[in-house]
């Protein structure tokens, strides 16, 4: 299994999750965060000073997928999270031990 | 100014003149207006509390509220009295005794058609003692003790702003059928004849040199000016901005102590010149920064009020547009200043209120028109310099002053009690360390639970006795 995350534009996130929706993806996670790329932040000028604003707003979207199906996530979200311009975030996969469904104890792959 | 001098002293010569009722127009009409003129201090606390990073919004908006609760009870037991008690001296001060407590003002001693009780007078005067006081705070965000502040509140009020009410608002009454002087006033009304219709000088200028004292007294916040420390509510602002435009037509309007004329002129003064310094501070924004900034609107609404707050009664509406413009320039440029001298006025009171209140005097010698309800014409208008070097003169003396009386009562408590705040006080931020609230609670889980009794039951709660919370508290 795998654990798919993806730093997203935040006006993206009904995108992805839609795309995510009709790959067949049942539940995901969403956190508010904040960080910086290439791009870095932005400008705010308040009464003639200017701040800036490293730490932009970004969507954390986590997904835990099976091993079979984690690339064409990551394509999903990739596709779906795409404007071209800079600062559209990242995705990336990291492996996933297991996975407990609290309400039953399943564990594995029929947990997801 | 004729018209104005009779109406602000109706009031005073009851005690000598055959007992009238009251006008009722101008009795609702001024007691509305003390109303309108309590609401910007809340509308002050708006602004400011906006202004400040969101661990010290409370603390900001204390301040104020804190003035509010305290000098409305100086103000009864001896503040009037200071203010508007018979001169004791050169025009420096009322008689602190005369109206003690207010006893002997509740009878009706409205002296003529036109007049007014003598509480509706008290009352109006009262508010402008208290958000004069409340404007200081904007100088000293985020690093106050609130129990130095509340000392400086009242020490500041007696020793500078009553008396220097009395300069600038008490008018000196002579009994017109004897010639005889009843009441003896303060000097920059009086002897000096300027021009401050609502308080350009005893409330701007006083409050802005005042601010730039205390901020001088209680030093730069921790990593100021590399940090940034912006607004965290700007809404806020804008909300509080528009709130004091409302309670100024009380302030200047009001001012005119009278349901008449010169309220009317006042009025659409105030409405034109907050208009024109609105787009004088944006215009001056977007050509500086490129941006024209909301926080830019509602400081320019207040550089507006502020510059038209002693000339409403001396210009013209178009006078009212020159002076509300320049004042939006001057104060976008003046808040600039702290930077290049490196003093922290945390929210421009130097740059807006004493700039500001500085133009809109000087302003009152440069655009006052004779076909305005005062009646001077300025230097613009063919009246030379007179009316200037008057305007000058008070608004110097009463920026010195200030300045000078603050500063020895600003570091006398930074000496004894400590105004300021400790480090990690600072740091964690002044509403938890010094009220222990903190302003919004947005987190879906605090993990709380009252510790030791709740007041007035003296029933230990579960949480008291070391356990978690009961399902019926939860649910309750």
């Amino acid at each position: 299994m795998k654990l798919v995350v993806a730093i997203v534009k935040p006006h993206k996130l009904d995108e992805v999750k839609a795309a995510l929706e009709a790959f067949g993806i049942q539940g995901l996670t969403v956190s508010e965060s904040s960080g910086y790329g290439r791009q870095r932040g932005h400008t705010e000028v308040y009464r003639g000073a200017e701040y800036t604003v490293d730490l932009v707003p970004k969507i954390r979207i986590e997904v835990l997928a099976d091993d079979t199906d984690a690339e064409d996530v990551v394509d999903v979200i990739v596709k779906s999270a795409h404007t071209g311009r800079i600062g559209d975030g990242k995705v990336w996969t990291v492996p996933v031990d297991d996975v407990v469904r609290v309400r039953t104890g399943e564990h594995g792959a029929d947990a997801l | 100014m004729e018209g104005t001098v009779t109406l602000l002293t109706t009031y005073l010569g009851g005690a000598l003149a055959a007992d009238v009722p009251s006008d009722t127009g101008n009795t609702a009409w001024v007691l509305t207006s003390a109303a309108l003129v309590l609401l910007m201090t809340p509308g002050l606390a708006l602004f400011y509390g906006g202004m400040v990073r969101a661990k010290n919004v409370l603390a900001m908006m204390m301040m104020s509220f804190g003035a509010m609760a305290l000098i409305s009870v100086l103000w009864v037991l001896y503040g009037y009295s200071v203010a508007f008690g018979d001169d004791v001296g050169a025009g420096l001060l009322g008689a602190p005794g005369e109206f003690l407590g207010l006893e002997g003002l509740m009878k009706d001693t409205t002296s003529e058609a036109g007049g007014l009780p003598a509480l509706a007078f008290v009352g109006f005067q009262a508010v402008f003692a208290i958000i004069t006081v409340a404007l200081i705070s904007g100088a000293i965000a985020d690093r106050a003790k609130f129990g130095a502040w509340m000392v400086f509140a009242g020490v500041w009020a007696t020793v500078v702003y009553f008396p220097i009410a009395h300069w600038v608002f008490d008018f000196t009454v002579t009994d017109k059928a004897s010639g005889k002087v009843t009441h003896t006033g303060g000097w920059i009304a009086n002897n000096l004849a300027a021009i401050d219709f609502a308080g350009g000088t005893a409330v701007h200028i006083n409050a802005g040199a005042a601010g730039l004292a205390l901020a001088l007294v209680l030093g730069r916040r921790k990593g100021w000016p590399a940090t940034p420390m912006k607004p965290h509510n700007l809404p806020l602002v804008l909300l509080g901005a528009g709130l004091l435009w409302f309670g100024w037509f009380g302030f200047n309007a009001g001012s005119a102590l009278a349901a008449n004329n010169t309220a009317a002129v006042a009025f659409v003064n105030t409405l034109v010149a907050t208009g024109a310094a609105a787009l004088g501070w944006l215009l001056t924004e977007k050509l500086r920064d490129g941006h024209a900034t909301s926080l830019g609107a509602a400081s320019g609404v207040v550089a507006g009020l502020v510059a038209i707050t002693p000339s409403c009664s001396s210009v013209s509406p178009l006078g009212a547009i020159a002076v509300g413009t320049l004042a939006g320039v001057f104060c976008a440029l003046a808040v600039g200043l702290k930077y290049r001298f490196g003093y922290d006025d945390s929210l421009d009171v130097v740059g807006v209120h004493l700039v500001g209140g500085l133009w809109g005097t000087l302003a009152v010698g440069l655009f006052a028109t004779a076909a305005a309800p005062a009646g001077v014409d300025g230097l613009f208008y063919g009246g030379g310099v007179d009316q200037l070097w008057r305007q000058a003169v008070g608004a110097f003396a009463v920026l010195v002053v200030s300045f000078v009386a603050t500063l020895v009562i600003g570091l006398a408590i930074e000496k004894t009690m400590g105004f300021r705040v400790d480090g990690d006080d600072e740091s964690v931020g002044v509403d938890l360390t010094q009220h222990a609230e903190t302003a919004y609670d947005l987190a879906p889980v605090s993990g709380g639970a009252f510790r030791g009794s709740l007041p007035g039951t003296g029933t230990p709660t579960v949480s008291g006795t070391g356990k978690g919370r009961t399902d019926q508290e939860v649910s309750a």
